[in-house]
């Protein structure tokens, strides 16, 4: 009689309780339950939800590990402690043990009261309703530390996360029937919310806001926050490998476009995320990129204008700041918000990248617009989806209209083709 | 209730709860979300909307068996018109700030569905008395709702209540301030309004289970 036999009995024993799915939700987390189907025979697939969802975690812990190091990094590196990262990715000056520890202590709050807080509703709501516990959330509270500044306070982070948990989710039935993308509304409740602690030039970098005014004041500037007032890609001191390495100011998973890649490789070969969604993301992006360096090619724009800082940072560098990158890879490839069919997962993919880009150049009050352009083409993802099987059925349609439909036995098809010839 | 016979009660009790003109009727949803915002803006346009619903509600049900039926619209748009007017007229003499803050809100009480919907579907075919207590049951009911959106709005939103600060000064930092509480941005704009009505909504619908639609 081991643990396993006793939970099992335990289960057994206390089904229908009132607490049940609080006790099944860890139970089956750790073990899987011996019941079996009575009725039929069924394909047991090796990858259930709990699977799907750890493999987008594991994916995302490169982004949390180098956050963490980054944080201490940018911090030591605004206060003119350290000397910046110069010699490729390893640098000695960014991977040391100083860098880890602040960021740490810096990161842990957050994710501790993300799965704490998020849980907590997600079990109130299971108890209430009765239903068993769906692990949607296991990705969702990883992914929210991940796109907040630093030093965002914590009683903002639970409020943030109740409003997303129960309205963008819960409401809609729970995970699996949810219209937004819970963590992206998050995002997007904090950022309506408490702008000051979201935007700006100084919640990017830990210590910052602390220090404004003051004598030892630091800059938490982002790299678009620069463009977005009009600064040139020289005036700025980060240079290409830094942006795409992710030794740059900004929310804390998002900027390490290296890391962001590997983990959008992982989750594309072990069939998590549709590389459709991504690949299309990627091309939107880069159109629009395009199209405002053409523009500002032309000499449309003159230099005063507000929005040539952005307009001309050359297109596919829009990839590696800001949370374009994380975006793609994380948040448009959400299975249950985006488009379900493969055509419509390159459309939805594609304006996804498309607007995101419009929205950073045009947003003159916010220098970033891929949370924007996510939510509000996973609003669109259903009607995508609608006119592509449509247009399937038609297609199909015409297709059995204009076929020939040949007799069954042999002989009188010979005949209709002498007929017809 | 003495004063009124229980038919009669229920014609301005039902329009509170079970069939509240904006969360079960899902009328009158465009002002509630743009004014709601500040408490006293709420108050006014409620005590407008009350106005106005119940003296139109009289006259177009004295006028009733003289309206040809083919222009009743018109008229009804007529009767109405010249009360939002009145109230108009009303509040820019005496409530000048407010009325900037209503702006074009208290001119658009002529397309509010509620109005229409009750001339149409009570007052033309009901007495003056009755046409009264139906009037002011929507009034109040959509008021109601008003209040609520607006005191949480502004609570959260502004830290305030009738403009008087209730948390502390937020520049200052003084009482509820001084522990790191700010004030919500989101509940400033109107899409916060929207959130606030789903959930009165909700909770309604989840204490009164005869209210669900069968889907």
């Amino acid at each position: 009689m081991g643990l396993k036999e006793n939970l099992h009995k335990f289960r057994v024993k206390n089904q229908g309780k009132k607490w049940f799915p609080v006790f099944s939700g860890f139970h089956t987390f750790l073990f899987t339950p011996n019941e079996t189907t009575h009725s039929g025979t069924h394909v047991k697939g090796a990858d259930d939800l709990k699977r799907t969802m750890n493999t987008v975690v594991m994916s995302l812990i490169p982004c949390l590990i180098f956050g963490m190091f980054n944080t201490g990094y940018q911090h030591y590196l605004a206060l003119g402690e350290i000397q910046a990262a110069a010699d490729g990715f390893f640098s000695a000056a960014f991977w040391t043990w100083d860098n880890f520890i602040l960021g740490f202590w810096k990161m842990i709050p957050l994710v501790v009261v993300s799965y704490v807080v998020g849980l907590t509703v997600e079990f109130i709501f299971c108890v209430i309703k009765g239903h068993e516990i769906e692990e949607g959330y296991l990705v969702t509270g990883m992914l929210v530390p991940l796109i907040v500044p630093i030093d965002l306070p914590l009683w903002m982070l639970t409020v943030a996360i109740v409003f997303g948990v129960v309205i963008g989710k819960e409401v809609f039935g729970g995970t699996g029937m949810n219209i937004l993308n819970p963590a992206l509304t998050i995002r997007a409740f904090l950022f309506f919310a408490y702008p000051t602690w979201m935007s700006g030039d100084k919640v990017w970098v830990h210590g910052a806001v602390d220090t404004a005014g003051t004598a030892d004041a630091i800059s938490g500037e982002t790299v678009l926050g620069y463009l977005a007032q009009g600064k040139g890609v020289d005036e700025f001191s980060y240079s290409l490998s830094d942006m795409f390495f992710g030794f740059i100011p900004g929310s804390v998973g998002e900027t390490s476009t290296l890391l962001i890649l590997l983990g959008g490789l992982f989750l594309v070969f072990s069939k998590i995320a549709s590389w459709r969604i991504m690949l299309s993301a990627v091309i939107g992006s880069l159109v629009m990129g395009l199209i405002f360096n053409s523009i500002v090619a032309a000499g449309w724009i003159p230099e005063y204008s507000k929005f040539y800082g952005l307009m001309s940072f050359e297109y596919w560098q829009h990839l590696l700041v800001g949370g374009l990158a994380f975006g793609i890879v994380f948040m448009a490839t959400d299975p249950v918000t985006g488009s379900q069919t493969n055509r419509g997962k390159w459309i939805y993919g594609f304006l996804i990248g498309f607007l995101s880009v419009m929205i950073r150049v045009f947003n003159p009050g916010y220098p970033e617009g891929v949370f924007l352009a996510i939510l509000l083409m996973n609003v669109f993802a259903p009607t995508i989806d609608h006119y592509v099987v449509r247009g399937n059925i038609k297609r199909r349609m015409k297709r059995l209209k204009n076929a020939t439909i040949y007799p069954k036995t042999s002989g009188e098809v010979e005949a209709l083709k002498t007929e017809t010839v | 209730m003495g004063l009124l016979s229980k038919k009669d009660a229920n014609l301005i009790l039902d329009p509170l709860a079970d069939n509240n003109p904006i969360t079960i009727q899902v009328l009158g949803i465009c002002s509630a979300l743009a004014i709601t915002a500040e408490l006293k803006a709420s108050v006014v346009m409620a005590l407008s909307v009350l106005f106005v619903l119940g003296v139109g509600n009289v006259v177009i049900s004295l006028m009733r068996n003289i309206i040809p039926s083919k222009i009743r619209i018109i008229v009804q748009l007529i009767v109405v018109a010249t009360l939002v007017i009145v109230v108009d007229q009303v509040l820019k003499a005496f409530a000048y700030e407010l009325s900037k803050t209503l702006a074009v809100f208290v001119g658009l009480i002529i397309t509010n569905c509620i109005i229409m919907g009750r001339f149409e579907a009570f007052a033309l075919g009901n007495g003056p008395w009755k046409s009264f207590l139906d009037g002011i049951g929507n009034a109040l009911g959509y008021g109601v709702i008003l209040i609520i959106v607006g005191f949480f709005r502004e609570l959260l939103g502004s830290g305030t209540l009738f403009g008087i600060p209730v948390l502390g000064d937020p520049i200052a930092k003084t009482g509820l301030y001084a522990t790191g509480y700010e004030n919500n941005g989101f509940m400033i704009i109107p899409p916060a309004a929207l959130i606030v009505v789903g959930i009165i909504i909700w909770v309604q619908r989840s204490r009164n289970k005869a209210l669900i639609e069968e889907a």
